[in-house]
């Protein structure tokens, strides 16, 4: 039963943060106990809700399908560290959402979709959306959220502010919901 | 709550020579090594305690594993690419389509087709294709490296000596061209595995077929091949025929009884031999 | 008018699509779920669970796992004999003796870590003796079928609940109207029709998790992922022998309930696992497998309709037979079935009425409140049967519906007068639902070979059932800017309920939602309480302890404002966060100036703090008589109207649900988006329950797909379009005339869907799931008993 904790070096929203984990702790637990990154749920832990979905080099990934210890070396993000605050003000405008808990994860695979260089079809957008569970939504308006940034992205209308806002690090989350 | 309730030790070999020196010292030390590629199904089978290892080898970042490209007329596939690098890449529709029917999205970015074909669930639909096309694997192990095709490989599963690691596959190009069908079939989920999946191709000589979900294991059948391009007979009743030779019992499971399996197949090979009779092909 | 109004004025909050107060936490994962607390202090609990329906326990060696580094306890069974439950206290919080389905608690390991936690529960070892299952209601009511409770007739239980000891019947109540002889003399057809499902999951999203610890004083603090705080503080308090004020329960943001976290479970054993421990506290999370099995489930129903109708079509007699299968322990289960025995008509006027209401214990996982509460169970079984005498009168069945719906002036069958204000317009909600759906145009349509096009439809009633004397109460105080803090004792569960109650709260005090704060976390120590959320109430009953809150602040705003500007409070009005005089608007005070006391400019100041209170009860409720099925139980029936397309593929009976269509009497749309959303979730999780959600069972009463790659729920692009639509005739006791809502969307769908399907395939289809192959088997005049289904 003995087990030696490791010490790894992980690239996490931009930061290196060292952990002190076992070689069996997933990425998951690592980032909500280790790091207090709650944002990732525990929703299955086994690889079927989506629910602690996270980056790793810009792909949507379960953090529950990884080991801590595959990580150095590789960006983890997580919706704690998203920039550009589009497709959030999205899901709150089209109330893509209800009780939240598969919200971040949600975002976080909808965000990745919605750079896709070209802009994703329908197929695509199902495809990747399908990997999330949403039980208390009826998915329209999760579809009408990333949807509509996935238009505003192809119009690039969004373009400028979105570097702007990642560059003033505000995700543009001021003050939005007034009004 | 931590998923695996046993520990385990985490090795990252740069080479493929390192990491078959490795698995022969780890298991020589007792420590039941296993490759690591994906790692989705150590991981949730390991939760399980379906799976138990204490110490795995992590290969994927082995530049021959992650190949993807043509050579010599052959597209050639690193075992650990994802599925979704498979299918992105767009080179082979067939393999690229089949793997993504396999799990979701986000899922099969850390699957790797290597991972599918290894897989100890009954499924492994990523290796359909590869058997249709009389794919070859390259195979590295203590016993040196080398090539083989993997119908001589793969019987149920994909028969590897302790040590051995699936690096590639290679698939001829000239498929890429050829008519294709992939249907995969599922009880009511999107996201689910398959009541049954089929890949096929149509060649010059005929239509080659592999199926999973049908049975216990993946396979492809010469003798029900046989039977299902005897082109002298109408389509339902080479079905029927053909039903007949499969290599084992039907699954009856919780995802559907054999009745109905047996029905379902039916149904997606009418539309699969159709499509291929007319050189038409049918994606997901 | 209906409370809150004041007429006149247009209502500028009430309706506009604010959304959640939370949102910006719920999109930036900085929203705190009770699994997210994280302290170093904390131990770890891990469960162990039974891998048998039903065995007795003959040993339970712990020595292993008690010998494992940082274990600080084990519990078991021995360690605490109470028994609970709300309805019959049948259920130990850790199994002694026996377990009776499969998932049951039977020790629990208290450790540093979670993992050594983990670890250490591998290494109990538990004995057992399997003994013979029980599956469904029918058989647990077989001659000789095994006793679950044997000590049934000793048990401690609520007013209401009639046990029959000696067979396995949990709970038994009737329903009678009329004199059924002269109901059936009357009939000119008659058509039975039986349907039946098994338990199924709620499958929130967050799976239950607790924290609880021991102060030194006695205290006892928990955090869970509730619904029903109040409930746990008092149930703690019973069992525990602890008084009430002792206990304190904090409700942060729940992630997802659905009635799933209305159960007390979680609680008890993370209480039990705190003591162990020496009062330290101790988390406890339920895996997904755990919060899908242990944890208590959706119920399942077996029922018999038997309709006497006069040849054009008026129904005269009705015998039902609900039994309802509760699993191992009745927890809310006999409480579900008097909320379908209540309503047991669904939303008709039936002269001749009798029906026998089980709740049965099987060796399934035991049952609690589930969405809809009983509702959507029956009205699969009358709305079936509907459908079967339209087919055998050859009357449409939408018209067939219309001819029988309960009208203002007809009895309920609690032989409560039914009026206006208490009874939504169904009928006015039948005919929008027909426009569109097109019903007139077609119901059934051949698309190509293979494809088939159907509509189906179904109606509901839903009248919200709660302890008669269930309170809600409101506090709402002030900031030195004059925005508005409100706290009540609703949880906030996702469907924006505290952000409607904001809005109501802003109405009355004439000022914009955006200044009012909701706190997210509910304390029973603080908040003011609210029974439990559940029942589709939080708006009913905490938005009018709203309005009381809100007028008692503005009486003090006033009586402040009365001597600053001199005038009589009676001449004075509140809006824009000011205090005027209603024929001299210019003579007037900001709130801000005021609601803290008021200062003149030498120092002297008169008032203090404004801080307004409210509760409200509902009016004349009395539980039902279990013989009659006489009483009110709830204020007042809420009704929608559904329907449903679906495209059937008639190779292999795969379906596509195209469209899904609901029109419900919402009273007053409160907010107009989060309306919306409240119905199409609902929908949604009601047609993914009737497409293909149960549990699957082997002959073990073992659950075989306990994960959610095998107990699949809809995902992303399954869903249909939907089509939702309200009718406004406002409940004269709701809020701004609001009726509930939250649970409305779902309770027509499985029969809707279940209806366009069995018009599609040409075959009645009366079980759920719909799964393709059950279809494709009653096509084909197969069994339906394949391991499958």
């Amino acid at each position: 039963m003995k087990e030696a904790r490791c010490q790894l070096e992980l690239r996490i929203n931009g930061d290196t943060r060292l952990a002190n984990a076992y070689p069996t702790d997933l990425l998951l637990d690592v980032l909500r106990d280790s790091f207090g990154l709650t944002g990732a749920k525990p929703g299955c832990r086994n690889g079927d809700c989506g629910a602690c979905t996270v980056w790793v080099d810009g792909q949507p990934m379960k953090s529950c399908l990884l080991l801590a210890a595959e990580c150095p070396g590789l960006e983890v993000t997580t919706i704690e560290g998203l920039k550009g605050g589009e497709m959030q003000r999205a899901f709150v405008e089209q109330f893509a959402f209800q009780c939240g808990y598969c919200t971040p994860g949600f975002i976080m695979n909808a965000e990745a979709l919605s750079r896709l260089q070209p802009p994703p079809d329908e197929d695509t957008i199902r495809d990747w959306l399908q990997s999330n569970i949403c039980r208390c939504t009826s998915y329209e308006e999760i579809r009408l959220a990333v949807r509509e940034v996935i238009q505003r992205r192809s119009e690039g209308k969004l373009a400028e502010e979105a570097e702007r806002l990642v560059e003033d690090g505000s995700g543009g989350m001021k003050g939005e919901l007034n009004g | 709550m931590p998923m695996i309730p046993f520990p385990f030790d985490y090795y990252r070999p740069a080479t493929l020579q390192e990491a078959v020196a490795l698995f022969g010292e780890l298991d020589a030390g007792g420590k039941r090594p296993l490759y690591y590629n994906g790692g989705t199904e150590i991981l949730t089978l390991g939760r399980m305690r379906e799976v138990h290892t204490e110490a795995v080898i992590d290969v994927k970042r082995i530049p021959e594993c992650r190949m993807l490209g043509r050579h010599a007329g052959m597209f050639v596939w690193g075992a650990s690419l994802t599925l979704s690098e498979v299918h992105d890449a767009g080179l082979f529709p067939l393999l690229g389509k089949t793997g993504a029917g396999v799990a979701d999205r986000t899922s099969r970015n850390k699957i790797t087709l290597g991972g599918n074909i290894c897989s100890q669930f009954i499924y492994k639909e990523a290796v359909l294709p590869l058997l249709v096309t009389d794919s070859l694997v390259r195979i590295v192990g203590p016993t040196g490296d080398r090539v083989a095709p993997i119908g001589q490989l793969f019987d149920q599963t994909l028969r590897l000596g302790g040590g051995d690691l699936l690096v590639q596959a290679m698939t001829a190009t000239g498929y890429a061209e050829l008519p294709y069908v992939t249907i995969k079939r599922r009880k009511s989920s999107a996201i689910d595995y398959p009541l049954v999946t089929i890949a096929a191709i149509r060649t010059q000589e005929g239509m080659r077929f592999a199926f999973s979900g049908l049975c216990a294991f993946p396979f492809r059948s010469l003798e029900m091949e046989d039977i299902l391009n005897n082109r002298e007979l109408p389509i339902a009743q080479r079905i029927q025929l053909a039903s007949a030779a499969l290599p084992g019992p039907i699954l009856n499971d919780i995802k559907g009884s054999a009745l109905y399996r047996k029905h379902v197949w039916s149904v997606a090979m009418t539309e699969a031999m159709e499509a291929l009779e007319k050189g038409a092909s049918i994606g997901r | 008018m209906a409370p809150g109004e004041s007429g006149g004025s247009a209502l500028a909050e009430i309706g506009r699509s604010v959304p959640k107060k939370e949102s910006f936490y719920k999109v930036t994962g900085t929203a705190r779920y009770t699994g997210d607390r994280t302290e170093a202090r904390y131990l770890h609990a891990s469960l162990k669970i039974s891998p048998h329906a039903h065995a007795r326990i003959l040993g339970i060696d712990v020595a292993r796992a008690r010998a494992l580094p940082g274990v600080r306890a084990i519990v078991t069974g021995a360690d605490c004999d109470v028994l609970t439950g709300e309805e019959i206290r049948d259920r130990p919080i850790v199994a002694r003796d026996r377990v009776r389905y499969h998932g049951e608690v039977v020790a629990v390991v208290v450790a540093d870590t979670e993992t050594q936690a983990r670890q250490a529960v591998d290494l109990i070892e538990v004995r057992y003796e399997p003994l013979p299952v029980v599956q469904s209601p029918t058989e647990a009511m077989r001659p000789g079928a095994p006793i679950l409770h044997e000590r049934l007739g000793e048990y401690e239980k609520g007013p209401g609940v009639v046990p029959v000891p000696g067979t396995n019947i949990a709970s038994i109540i009737y329903v009678r109207l009329g004199d059924m002889t002269q109901g059936w003399a009357l009939s000119e057809t008659i058509v039975e029709n039986a349907i039946s499902f098994k338990p199924s999951d709620h499958a929130a999203m967050e799976t239950r998790s607790a924290i609880a610890e021991i102060l030194p004083d006695g205290r006892i603090h928990v955090v869970s992922s509730t619904q029903a705080p109040f409930a746990v503080k008092m149930y703690m308090a019973k069992y525990f022998g602890t008084e009430a004020g002792q206990v304190e329960v904090e409700a942060p943001l729940v992630g997802g309930a659905y009635g799933g976290k209305a159960a007390i479970q979680l609680e008890l054993i993370a209480y039990l696992a705190s003591r162990a421990a020496g009062g330290r506290p101790v988390k406890a999370m339920y895996t997904r497998l755990q919060d899908m099995i242990t944890a208590p489930c959706h119920i399942g129903l077996e029922a018999i309709v038997r309709l006497g109708s006069t040849k054009e079509g008026k129904i005269v007699a009705a015998h039902l037979t609900y039994r309802f299968d509760g699993g191992a322990y009745d927890d809310k289960s006999s409480d579900v079935a008097r909320a379908a025995a209540g309503d047991c008509t669904g939303p008709y006027a039936f002269e001749h009425l009798h029906c026998e209401c089980l709740t049965v214990y099987t060796n399934h996982p035991y049952a609690s409140a589930f969405r809809g509460y009983g509702h959507a169970e029956l009205t699969f079984a009358i709305e079936r049967a509907i459908d079967a005498l339209a087919e055998e009168l050859q009357i449409d069945p939408w018209t067939l519906r219309m001819i029988n719906i309960a009208r203002p002036g007809d009895l309920a069958p609690t032989r409560d007068l039914l009026n206006e204000s208490n009874l939504g317009d169904l009928p006015a909600c039948m005919e929008r639902m027909k426009a569109l759906a097109g019903w007139d145009d077609w119901k059934v349509r051949q698309v190509d070979d293979f494809r088939i096009r159907a509509k189906g439809i179904s109606c509901f009633w839903k009248n919200s059932s709660i302890d008669p004397n269930a309170s809600s109460g409101a506090i709402v105080s002030f900031n030195v800017d004059g925005s508005m803090n409100l706290d009540t004792g609703v949880v906030e569960l996702g469907t924006g309920t505290r952000t409607v109650l904001a809005q109501i709260l802003a109405e009355r005090m004439r000022m914009r939602t955006e200044r009012i704060h909701v706190r997210s976390v509910v304390d029973t120590a603080i908040s003011p309480e609210h029974w439990k959320t559940v029942a589709s109430r939080g708006v009913f009953m905490a938005g009018r302890a709203v309005l009381h809150a809100a007028d008692d602040a503005i009486r003090q705003l006033k009586a402040i404002a009365a001597c600053v500007l001199r005038a009589d409070p009676e001449d004075l009005e509140l809006g824009d966060e000011e205090v005027f005089v209603r024929g001299d608007p210019h003579v007037r005070i900001e709130v801000k100036k005021i609601c803290y006391g008021y200062m003149f400019p030498n120092g002297n100041t008169i008032g203090g703090q404004i801080i307004g209170r409210g509760a409200y009860t509902q009016r004349r409720m009395n539980p039902m008589n279990p013989f009659t099925g006489e009483g009110t139980p709830g204020p007042e029936w809420n009704v929608g109207a559904h329907s449903v397309e679906v495209e059937l593929d008639t190779r292999d009976c795969t379906y596509r649900i195209v469209k899904a269509i609901s029109v419900n009497d919402a009273g007053r749309v409160m907010n107009r988006m989060g309306a919306l959303g409240q119905i199409k979730g609902a929908m949604s999780m009601g047609l993914s329950f009737a497409n293909r959600e149960t549990f699957l069972f082997d002959n073990e009463a073992r659950v075989q797909n306990p994960t959610l790659r095998d107990y699949s729920i809809f995902r992303y692009g399954e869903n249909p379009e939907y089509v939702v639509e309200f009718v406004e005739r406002p409940c004269l006791d709701g809020p701004y005339g609001a009726r509930a809502l939250g649970e409305h969307g779902l309770i027509g769908m499985p029969a809707a869907l279940a209806s366009a399907l069995s018009r599609a395939s040409g075959v009645r289809l009366n079980r759920l799931p719909l799964f393709p192959e059950r279809i494709w088997r009653a096509r084909m005049g197969y069994a339906d008993d394949s391991v499958s289904l």
